[in-house]
């Protein structure tokens, strides 16, 4: 029975079938006139995609734009844009709809013409197959080696090549053998584990939906029988729990779900998951979605998880199972795609979207540029509009990943303009640890501490104390930009000194200016300057002087760092607190603060501030004077037998 | 929530009918369920989970979003992804009705009864209401001037209102041509302007949901579905909708080369004089006086997907402000309207 038949004789039986198809996502490519709207358009024609008013349109725009003389051009069926139809080229990626009684099809038409690059990695970045067409008058071009490169890049597994007019050729078997041939041989450097070649005259649909009765020599199906046949299902990575959380869901007190598409692998209710980058675990207890709570959830559903305790976790975080875990780090190597009339600066903060994650990062090494045509690699000190990069990324914060490779959900991102907010590029994270300066850095002082012993010191810390007439510690002031930690600083170190004490401010912009010239706004780079500052209080304290220490530190755990490198016996934490639309007004008018980036620590920023659990002291400094604060402190000390 | 005022109703059905159905067919979906696997995904299975995940990265990511809700099929379907987005909450967002006070009635009932009443759902309503002390009337004005002032310009006026940064719509890449190129997240000036050559590359499911203060972003979650995907979906999911979209005998006129319903007294008399009783379903909704009948006896939802299957003609054919020459979906995107 054919599909009318069907249609009208068993509704039921065609909803069915429908309703039971998969989805195939394709793309064509090819250079201009290689017959790729043609194609698309036969495509559509010979699946009884196309509506009869479509068609008497088409008829009568062959007659205008048409590019066969006035009889029927499946290219028009396909056409967009009036402005691009007038001039007769298409720009951009196009989406088409079919489907046949096995599978549904989303094709990716993307032209070409200059924009090429760009459009194409967009274009192939949601599709599972790509059509690469080859003139069989021309063969195997220099484009043909790019799509084929492009292909290959953003991890398409198969790739038909369509050997298209065969009837400008007279359908000659040795004309497509060499072609076959030299495609081969070429394209074996490339990753693209699953190939098939069709002879096809688009124009005259040989081979395309039909099989053609001038190619009684190839026995390979036809374009559209491997289509519908290729096998996708195991494509998709069913192995590696990946669920990065997209928004919590909290609709009543009763219920906390975690919503989110899943990336790849399998999760059931009883599993034990891990929340990254935090890696607490908690137990599933419910997939829930609308139409009851599942058995098991997978890739590329979209439920809403359940948890049996509450765990922090929030978007941007990741749930995987505990044996198996993706990379968690602040810095990858990647492929990047640049895709903006300005080229890429190394250096220059951009927004990284990853998964649920979004986060700053800064292209720290631009390693060569790949060719697109040759693919030979180049070094280089800018990517250009549609030019392909190797890079390493640096982040504000860590994320969870994993390679492209094993993964096209984990392992891509996109790069934004902070100014512009456009889509600046696409990028693709590879297999191999990033070597940038801070995991350098973190590298060397790992093996650092276990090679070289400290010499101690001649005068005991009881002598110094008895000279100064104080016990040596560092008082550390954190908050907000705008809190009054430098103020409050600078005044504690007058009092002290005029009681006849000891002591020196280490203050977060001097630092900035000096020890940590030349240091970045990383969050790896935030890390290193507060470990320097925390260093240099910790020799002021050897030297028996109090060391006061003015530092924005929104991370819980880097001050922890500081207390550790200070010791817990010295270390005197102090949160300054204040609200943060009191701080944000006091840091406008403040000259130094407006350029500070370790500003970003205001919630709608970057880094949040995490305030601390369990402060020495809580100064609120919207109510309290300068002096005030200062008294505060002072007897704080006071109490703590520090100044005797 | 505004206050809604609803013409009068010159031929209402008899008091408590009610003027939405939800279509229940025995032999859908349950066992379905057993054929999906791991392995084995179907396409809706696979297109809902990419509308919801759109859905909810947008609720994320912005500040104040809608969702544009015209009642229609596409809009039903839409909101039914929203609800399993944020099952057991419900949407985080309101929905927006653009309300021409001529939309069917029934396209009100099912408003008020189902959406706000039955799934207690917000829905905001915005009438241009200077338009309406001018007296715009499709019938004398024309359907280009009315839509211009009465739906764009209603549209353009509710935005502003509200402030909202992101509105969701249910547009199709399916439906026309010039549709086939358009984002998933649209980008729009602080004119509502669309700008075909400066749009923003999308890849994977990465939206890059970053925009100016002044920008506006319009959001078609259900970009890649078909219109075939649409009606399979409300099959299976047994999605309630408006009841003119199914066949009954109703008074129709005709006008303009189209049959127009007789909906309310608004008809003008000289043409409410000529209505017949004719068996007639509405292959799309919108303003009674500019959506034009199709003569049919589908009364079963399974009746309607078959006509819709065997039909020769693409589906915006009914409506009259579709009936402009050449690329005109352009146009109206320019002006705001998708
Ligand atoms: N003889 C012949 N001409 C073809 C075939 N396929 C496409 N063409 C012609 O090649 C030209 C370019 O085709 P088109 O589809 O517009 O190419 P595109 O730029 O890749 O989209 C048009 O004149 C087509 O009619 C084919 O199989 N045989």
């Amino acid at each position: 029975m054919n599909t009318d038949e069907l249609i009208a004789e068993d509704i039921h039986g065609y909803l069915k079938q429908h309703e039971n198809k998969e989805l195939l996502r394709f793309l064509t490519c090819g250079s201009v006139d290689d017959g790729k709207s043609t194609l698309i358009g036969r495509l559509l024609y010979d699946s009884k995609m196309v509506y009869e008013d479509q068609l008497a349109a088409v008829t009568t725009d062959s007659k205008q734009f048409g590019t066969t003389g006035g009889t029927f051009d499946p290219a028009l069926l396909t056409d967009g844009l009036k402005a691009e139809r007038e001039q007769g080229i298409t720009i951009d990626v196009a989406y088409r709809y079919f489907s046949t009684s096995k599978r549904k099809f989303i094709i990716a038409d993307t032209p070409g013409h200059e924009q090429y690059t760009r459009n194409m990695a967009t274009g192939a970045s949601t599709c599972d197959l790509a059509i690469i067409l080859i003139d069989a008058r021309h063969g195997v071009q220099t484009q043909t080696r790019r799509h084929s490169f492009i292909a290959s890049l953003l991890g398409i597994k198969h790739v038909v090549v369509a050997i298209n007019k065969m009837d400008l050729v007279d359908f000659s078997e040795e004309r497509y053998e060499e072609i076959k041939a030299d495609y081969t041989e070429f394209v074996g450097k490339l990753e693209l584990p699953d190939i098939e070649f069709v002879p096809m005259s688009a124009l005259n649909g040989d081979n395309v939906v039909n099989t053609s009765e001038h190619t009684p020599w190839y026995k390979g199906g036809t374009l559209m029988h491997h289509l519908e046949n290729v096998h996708i299902a195991s494509d998709r990575n069913l192995i590696d729990f990946r669920f990065p959380v997209q928004y919590v869901s909290r609709p009543d007190l009763n219920f906390r779900g975690f919503c989110g598409t899943i990336s790849s692998g399998i999760v059931r209710p009883g599993d034990e998951v891990m929340a990254l980058p935090s890696r607490k675990t908690a137990i599933v207890k419910r997939i829930a979605t609308m139409d009851g709570d599942l058995e098991q959830a997978y890739a590329p559903l979209a439920p809403t998880i359940v948890l049996d305790r509450e765990i922090d976790v929030s978007r941007g975080d990741m749930l995987v199972h505990p044996n198996n875990v993706p990379k968690v780090d602040q810095a990858f190597e990647a492929m990047l795609v640049w895709m903006e009339e300005d080229a890429l600066q190394p250096g220059k903060q951009y927004t990284i979207k990853q998964g649920t994650t979004t986060a700053t990062g800064i292209i720290s090494d631009l390693r060569y540029r790949i060719d697109v045509n040759t693919m030979h690699s180049e070094g280089v000190d800018k990517l250009d509009l549609n030019e392909i990069g190797r890079v390493v990324i640096d982040l504000s914060r860590p994320c969870a990943f994993d390679a492209y490779s094993r993964n096209r959900s984990t392992g891509a991102f996109i790069v934004v303009d902070k100014i512009s907010n456009n889509t600046v590029a696409a990028g693709m994270i590879l297999d191999r640890d990033p070597d940038s300066a801070a995991s350098r850095r973190r590298e060397i002082s790992e093996k650092r501490g276990t090679e070289i012993k400290v010499h101690e010191s001649l005068i005991s810390a009881e002598e110094r104390a008895t000279r100064l007439t104080q016990q040596p510690a560092t008082i550390w002031l954190t908050g907000l930009t705008g809190s009054g930690k430098s103020a409050v600083a600078y005044a504690l170190e007058r009092r002290l000194f005029d009681e006849g004490k000891s002591a020196t401010v280490l203050d977060g912009r001097n630092a900035r200016l000096g020890l940590s010239a030349d240091l970045d706004y990383t969050l790896d780079d935030r890390k290193e300057n507060l470990r320097r500052a925390a260093e240099g209080a910790k020799l002021f304290n050897d030297a028996g002087h109090i060391a006061v220490c003015a530092f924005l530190s929104p991370s819980a755990e880097d001050r922890a760092m500081a207390k550790a490198i200070v010791g817990d016996d010295k270390f005197i934490e102090v949160y300054l607190e204040a609200p943060e639309d009191v701080c944000k007004e006091r840091a406008e008018t403040d000259e130094f603060a407006k350029t500070n980036k370790d500003m970003a620590a205001f919630s709608d920023m970057a880094a949040p501030y995490e305030p601390p659990a369990a402060a020495d002291l809580v100064l609120k400094t919207d109510d309290l004077t300068v002096d005030q604060s200062v008294q505060k402190l002072y007897d704080l000390l006071n109490e703590r037998g520090l100044l005797k | 929530m505004d206050d809604q005022p609803i013409p009068a109703v010159a031929n209402n059905d008899q008091a408590g009918r009610l003027r939405y159905r939800t279509h229940i067919d025995p032999q859908s979906t349950q066992e379905e369920d057993a054929s999906v696997t791991p392995q084995k995904l179907t396409h809706l299975k696979q297109l809902e989970a990419e509308s919801i995940h759109i859905i909810r990265e947008v609720a994320s990511e912005f500040k104040n979003p809608v969702m544009l809700f015209s009642v229609g099929k596409d809009s039903c379907v839409m909101l039914h992804l929203a609800r399993k987005a944020f099952y057991p909450g419900k949407p985080p967002f309101p929905l927006l009705h653009v309300d021409t006070t001529w939309n069917f009635q029934s396209m009100y009932t099912f408003r008020d009864e189902y959406i706000v009443k039955e799934l207690g759902l917000e829905c905001l309503v915005h009438i241009n209401e200077e338009g309406l002390k001018d007296g715009i009337d499709p019938f004398k004005h024309g359907s280009r001037k009315f839509t211009e002032v009465m739906n764009l310009g209603a549209l353009r006026q509710a935005l502003d209102k509200y402030r909202f940064d992101a509105a969701f719509g249910g547009g199709r890449r399916d439906e026309e041509k010039a549709r086939a190129k358009e984002r998933i997240f649209s980008f729009r000036d602080q004119h509502h302007q669309w700008d075909p050559k400066n749009q923003r590359p999308e890849l994977w499911n990465l939206y890059n949901t970053h925009v100016e203060k002044e920008q506006q972003i319009r959001v078609f979650p259900i970009s890649n579905w078909t219109e075939l995907d649409i009606w399979q979906y409300i099959y299976m999911e047994q999605i309630p909708l408006v009841d003119v979209y199914y066949a009954k005998e109703r008074p129709v006129v005709e006008h303009e080369g189209q049959l127009i319903l007789v909906d309310d007294d608004r008809t003008p008399p000289e043409l409410a004089a000529t209505a017949q009783n004719k068996w007639v379903r509405f292959r799309t909704l919108g303003d009674y006086p500019l959506t034009g009948a199709t003569e049919s006896k589908a009364t079963e939802l399974t009746d309607i997907i078959q006509e819709m299957l065997l039909a020769t003609r693409s589906e915006r054919e009914g409506r009259v402000i579709d009936a402009d020459p050449g690329a005109s979906m352009e146009e109206k995107k320019r002006q705001g309207y998708y």
